[in-house]
């Protein structure tokens, strides 16, 4: 029984299809028809809705995509639709200041800016920087040109007696009142394939892991930024889906031995302060991968454990030389994670098994780093190529180098060749032309709608260049500059 | 009835008057969810939901299509082939080469190949996967080049002539060819391809669809089912986005709702899935345009050669008048001396291209861009001064390859004064010489004109038609033919009718749009909704308010001219009297208070077949600054920043067009820079998805963004209130993105060799233009 707030009331959904997305259920069930489809993939942002998160004594609220995300990870959870902000006669300021500065046009997408305003008008963490741009990154809008939603964001005044209306104390106890509620075994009769249906929220590990033991075919569902795809466009049938989504354990992130250790549980959203704290470029690239309503779903994990051969984290926790904790119900194991990738579709990961956590180690002190991401576009797009470079220098010589690139084969690789061209050798301009060369036989890279072989290759050798180029130059070297 | 009054009669303005500059009607919906759209509408309890099948191939005979295991999947309530259309197979707007659902033969991967209805939607689309087809397959032609080889056209080659081209260029000091690949677009609306069918009496049938023309719908509907237009009935609130994506290609989707509807008696609905959306619907035309220029030492025109080849895809579509327009602005803003422009529509193995804001206007208007700063690369000039010089002026230099004299030219002076706010020359020097030192980083800057040419091309849809109500408590419902999509059409309108009435505008209700309400509209497309709208409204509520001047001056014995409506009120003889007590005294007195209106364009006229005429009854202008970075090691890049001074005539409504304005160019961005569309050799297009088609985000809007619509504008035409048309001409202020991004590469090797950069500009097509430049230029690339 999945239970969750709404409009300051629990709602209870007793039988309900696991993989029946938030976005059917709004408009199909409820008839609550403000928040619309415009992709069914969490790429455009016109179904964004506000979930809210008990942490601590507090509600936390952040936009995510409806169109992906199944009903169950609703579960303890408080949902917010544009119908709860206002009415026409009675709005919300996002909602008047937005219509009153000219940001809607055909009005389509409009719900789902609101939605991605009012999530960033009720974050109330002073760390958390929130430029306009990457708060809208993950909502198109094809009539306006952004400008005046930019100006809506850029004018707001957060007005704390306006703020207080969500997350006040009666939303906290209902929240607390269903916070550690067990869901149960939901199962559902799937009449379009003639099957049964069933999902699990475990809430512990031991539970996660005796699942998997019990149905080792089952889908993992963390944030379904991938998995809510498969459903949505490829009608796949799931028939047992685990959402891993309410362990603590899994949640957990700890400074180890100067490192990092992160739970395959955390979401993009909540690694970036760490992560951007090891490296710039870490943090740079964190905010490309997909948009705020994605990394407010997708985790660190999901993102290792479905095995894309394009990453965006793969390829610098490889070149980091990050270790991978897997479990079961037989115990731990910890791989290098750059052994976790086999090939294409196929990765290091048993019958039974799960992805605990990652562990990303110190940064060493003689580390020259640096990670990047091609794409066609700036924000939320996926990459091209997505290199990380790894030089450890002694007294101008490379020591030892790891360059790691996605996007150039059927998984994220290291580029051996032009690891062995750069180790031993001075940290040179000489140097990196034959470790650009050698580079040719580490990878034939594909093809695709996103790039050629010949750019793949081009820009893969090009960003040691920059690389290179950055440690030898405080000039500017970049469009996009590292935050 | 034609001419719009000057002038307002009184002092006192109207809430919601002409020029005034209102908020979209619809916003305060629009940001609290409450604004309806199709798929918004409570479904009737019996709808039925439709889903249809793809073609697998490109190009194939259908040797055989096994529906069983459609017909057994659960749900599933009625399978529609070609062979269960009672009227005709064929939704083609202009000829009959566009089936409702494929027979015999595919003509492009994705066709609609059946229809499957079922009791949800998630069983419809899982029934449409479960046909078995077998294909006996035949090569596609797939690319402009596979299907010039093969002399596959939609029509004759179009050829467009003034003097004698060909020894103009070959008589001028200087001669240079050059070549422009663009690159289609999707539309990318938000809201996505949709049509509800309702059943009536009769044979009756209502449909809501989400289209730019409920006309052509109803008509396609109609001989679809075999039976006559006034059974049907189209209607639609608003759109959300249309930007010609939906002026013909929405017909599938009413057509083939309307068709299950009819067949099962049962309410329709049938929503296509985003991916499918892109795969089954047109998009935007590609095009290859090579020209032949020949010029003197200052780089002025003495003659040009256009060559421009269209990708149409497998039907006609609207290819034709398409094709057509990119001809008509392939002079831009410039007087060719002498002009040849040759165009072949080439017919593929694709989707049907399709209107796109713009209508081929911008991919004629980027060649001679192009081709502008190719020559004044040539002749060492700042691409600038080529351009003003060779801009159309009074002394004969104002005659257009179509031979209609432009009579409105205010490029120069939009230019200029563009040129000194933007500051572009000092801009433009220091970026030059920033380009020649050392860095990856390399700047660019262009400064573009925009002249696009206002009215349909085909004279006769030049005509509209409205329908106004006033009712006894005063209240006002307004209708049109024009269709809302986001472009604040229906604010417009109704601000000329609460200037003609001088009411508040809160007093006109704006009524969806129905083809029971007015009959026999044109597509709200060609920029032409407010023109063509407006004027048709305003003559109906001049004939209303005759009727309501008639009657006072008899019951109060006054002059005409001493009934004065204003302020909500009506003086009559210096008696002031309320708007609602007239309108009740009218009806008492039984005084009509409903009205038609019409409206035809005047002046227009065209002859196809010699390609010359006045299809044009005005001209808009505008003049583009943009300063673009690019990445020389990763071909990254972006606009930095981007001025804009843009002629709307008299602004009917200066917040809405400042709207057009900057939506307008951030779409040409894109099409410019980051949306490329990807066809595979076996035809199939692989960029379906906002995951694999990038549009612009938020932060690719350049970070400085000044925008000013021009105080002096005016049209010289009597439009409606001196305004001019706005929905399209500020998509090609982009065109300067090119240019600059041109300008960025050509910097890479110090500004010395011109590069071949082709459209979209993404960052592989930069990085290889750059290295391709540097190979030219004997440098090595890094």
């Amino acid at each position: 029984m999945i239970k969750f707030v709404m409009n300051g009331e629990i709602r209870t959904l007793k039988a309900c299809d696991p993989t029946r997305t938030v976005l059917e259920w709004l408009r199909e069930d409820q008839r609550l028809t403000g928040t619309k489809e415009g992709c069914a993939e969490g790429d455009c942002g016109a179904c964004t809705v506000v979930l809210g998160e008990l942490i601590g004594e507090c509600v936390r609220y952040r936009a995510i995509n409806a169109c992906i995300v199944f009903l169950p990870m609703l579960h303890g959870r408080e949902l917010i639709t544009v119908e709860s902000l206002g009415t026409s006669k009675d709005m919300h300021p996002v909602q008047k200041t937005l219509a009153d500065l000219n940001g809607s046009q055909c009005g389509f997408c409009t719900p789902g800016f609101v939605m991605s305003l009012f999530a960033r008008y009720q974050d109330t963490d002073p760390e958390l920087p929130k430029p306009v741009n990457t708060v809208l990154a993950g909502n198109l809008c094809r009539c306006t040109g952004y400008g005046p939603i930019q100006e809506t964001g850029n004018t707001l005044q957060p007005d704390v007696s306006v703020q207080s209306r969500f997350g006040g104390s009666q939303t906290v106890s209902l929240l607390q009142s269903i916070h550690n509620s067990d869901a149960g075994e939901i199962i559902y009769h799937d009449t379009n394939f003639g099957t049964p249906r069933t999902a699990f929220i475990p809430t512990r590990e031991e539970q996660l892991a005796d699942l998997l033991d019990e149905y080792p075919g089952a889908t993992i569902v963390a944030g379904a930024t991938d998995v809510g795809l498969w459903v949505t466009k490829h009608l796949r049938n799931l028939q047992t889906l685990i959402f891993n989504g309410n362990i603590p354990s899994l949640k957990g992130i700890a400074q180890v031995n100067g490192g990092l250790t992160i739970g395959a549980g955390v979401k993009y959203s909540d690694a970036l302060k760490q992560l951007a704290s090891l490296h710039p470029d870490i943090g740079a690239l964190i905010t490309r991968i997909g948009s705020v309503q994605v990394r407010n779903s997708g985790t660190i994990g999901g993102n290792i454990a479905n095995g894309s051969p394009i990453g965006d984290t793969p390829p610098f926790l490889i070149a980091l030389n990050s270790q991978l904790t897997l479990a079961s119900q037989a115990g731990e194991r910890v791989i290098d994670i750059e052994d976790f990738f086999i090939e294409y579709g196929k990765q290091d990961l048993r019958p039974g098994e799960y992805v605990k956590s990652v562990h990303i180690p110190a940064l060493a002190e003689n580390l020259f780093f640096r990670t990047y991401k091609i794409s066609k576009r700036f924000d939320q797009d996926i990459s091209a190529v997505c290199g990380a470079f790894s030089i450890y220098l002694d007294d101008g010589l490379v020591k030892d180098a790891r360059v790691v690139f996605g996007g150039m084969a059927g998984t994220p690789m290291r580029a051996k060749a032009c690891e062995a061209a750069l180790i031993g050798k001075a940290w040179e301009s000489e140097t990196i032309t034959s470790a650009c060369h050698a580079m040719t036989h580490d990878f034939k890279p594909m093809s695709d709608m996103r790039a050629s072989a010949d750019y793949r290759m081009k820009v893969a050798q090009n960003l040691l260049r920059k690389a290179f180029a950055e440690s030898q130059t405080s000039g500017r070297t970049r469009i996009l500059e590292a935050q | 009835m034609g001419n719009a009054p000057e002038t307002n009669k009184t002092t006192i303005g109207v809430k919601g008057d002409v020029h005034s500059p209102l908020k979209h009607d619809s916003a305060y919906l629009h940001v609290t969810g409450e604004a309806r759209y199709i798929d918004d509408l409570p479904e009737p309890s019996d709808c039925l939901h439709l889903y249809v099948a793809k073609s697998e191939r490109a190009h194939a005979r259908i040797i055989g299509m096994d529906l069983s295991a459609v017909r057994a999947s659960p749900g599933v309530v009625s399978v529609l082939t070609a062979a269960d259309i009672p009227g005709v197979n064929d939704i083609g707007p202009v000829k009959k080469d566009d089936p409702l659902f494929a027979d015999t033969e595919v003509l492009y991967h994705g066709q609609c190949l059946f229809a499957v209805a079922a009791e949800t939607r998630a069983a419809a689309r899982l029934a449409a996967l479960k046909a078995d087809v077998t294909y006996q397959d035949e090569a596609p032609l797939v690319s402009i080049g596979e299907a010039r080889s093969a002399s596959s056209f939609i029509e004759d080659e179009q050829v467009m002539t003034l003097g004698d081209a060909a020894s103009e260029i070959a008589k001028a000091p200087i001669t240079l060819s050059g070549e422009l690949i663009e690159g289609g677009q999707d539309h990318f609306y938000l809201e996505g391809q949709i049509a509800l069918a309702i059943p009536g009496e009769d044979g009756d049938m209502t449909v809501y669809s989400s289209t730019q023309n409920p006309t052509e719908a109803q008509h396609l509907i109609a001989n679809v089912l075999g039976i006559p237009d006034n059974h049907i009935n189209v209607l639609l609130r608003r759109m959300g986005g249309g930007f010609g994506g939906k002026e013909t290609q929405s017909t599938l989707l009413a057509a083939a709702a309307a068709l299950c509807a009819a067949k099962t008696g049962r309410a329709v609905k049938f929503r296509m899935d985003r991916d499918d959306d892109m795969i089954m619907t047109g998009k935007r035309h590609d095009f290859e345009v090579g020209w032949t220029a020949g010029f003197d030492e200052q780089g002025v025109l003495k003659g040009v050669e256009f060559d421009q080849a269209v990708r149409c895809g497998f039907s006609t579509d609207l290819s034709m008048a398409i094709g057509d327009r990119a001809m008509f602005h392939a002079d831009n803003c410039y007087f060719l001396g002498s002009a040849k422009i040759v165009s072949n529509r080439m017919r593929t193995n694709t989707v049907s291209n399709t209107a796109f804001r713009g209508f081929g206007g911008p991919q004629g208007m980027i060649g001679i861009e192009h081709l502008m700063d190719a020559v004044a690369f040539r002749v060492d000039r700042d691409p600038l001064d080529v351009r003003l010089d060779n801009l159309y002026s009074d002394d004969g230099r104002n005659i257009t390859p179509y031979h209609q004299t432009v009579e409105d030219f205010v490029a120069r002076d939009l230019m200029e004064e563009l040129a000194k706010t933007s500051n572009y020359r000092a801009r433009r020097a220091e970026i030059e010489a920033e380009n020649k030192e050392e860095g990856f980083i390399k700047r660019g800057i262009a400064l573009t004109p925009v002249k696009f040419g206002i009215s349909f091309t085909t004279t006769h849809l030049n005509q509209a038609g409205a329908l106004i109500h006033i009712y006894t408590d005063g209240s006002i419902q307004l209708n049109h033919g024009g269709t809302e999509m986001g472009q604040g059409l229906m604010v417009k309108v109704a601000q000329v009718v609460a200037n003609a009435f001088q009411v508040d505008i809160d007093r006109i209700r704006i009524m969806a749009t129905a083809t029971d309400k007015v009959p026999n509209t044109s597509a709200t497309a060609a920029s032409s909704g407010s023109d063509l709208n407006g004027m048709a409204a305003l003559d109906a509520a001049v004939k209303i308010k005759q009727r309501l001047i008639d009657f006072l001056s008899e019951r109060e014995g006054v002059g005409e001219e001493d009934v004065i409506f204003s302020n909500n009120e009506i003086i009559v003889g210096g008696k002031a009297l309320k708007f609602a007590d007239v309108i009740k005294a009218a009806y008492l007195a039984r005084i009509s208070l409903s009205a038609t209106g019409y409206y035809k364009t005047p002046k227009i006229h065209y002859d196809r077949a010699s390609h010359t005429g006045r299809p044009f009854y005005y001209f808009a202008y505008g003049a583009a600054v943009s300063e673009v970075e690019i990445d020389t090691l990763t071909g990254e890049n972006r606009v930095v920043q981007t001025d804009i001074l843009h002629e709307v005539g008299q602004s009917l409504n200066p917040a809405i067009d400042m709207g057009q304005i900057e939506g307008g160019f951030v779409q040409g961005m894109g099409w410019l820079t980051t949306e490329e569309l990807v066809f595979d050799e076996a035809g199939r297009l692989r960029t379906h998805a906002p995951s694999t088609y990038k549009i612009p985000t938020a932060s690719d809007r350049p970070a400085t963004m000044n925008i000013k619509i021009w105080d002096k504008g005016r049209n010289v035409e009597r439009t409606i209130h001196r305004s001019k048309a706005v929905g399209e001409p500020p998509f090609m202020l982009a065109i300067s993105v090119f240019s600059a991004l041109t300008h960025a590469v050509s910097g890479a090797t110090g500004h010395t060799v011109f590069p071949k950069l082709h459209a979209p500009a993404t960052p592989e097509r930069i990085l290889m233009a750059v290295d391709a430049a540097r190979a030219e230029a004997g440098q090595a690339s890094p």
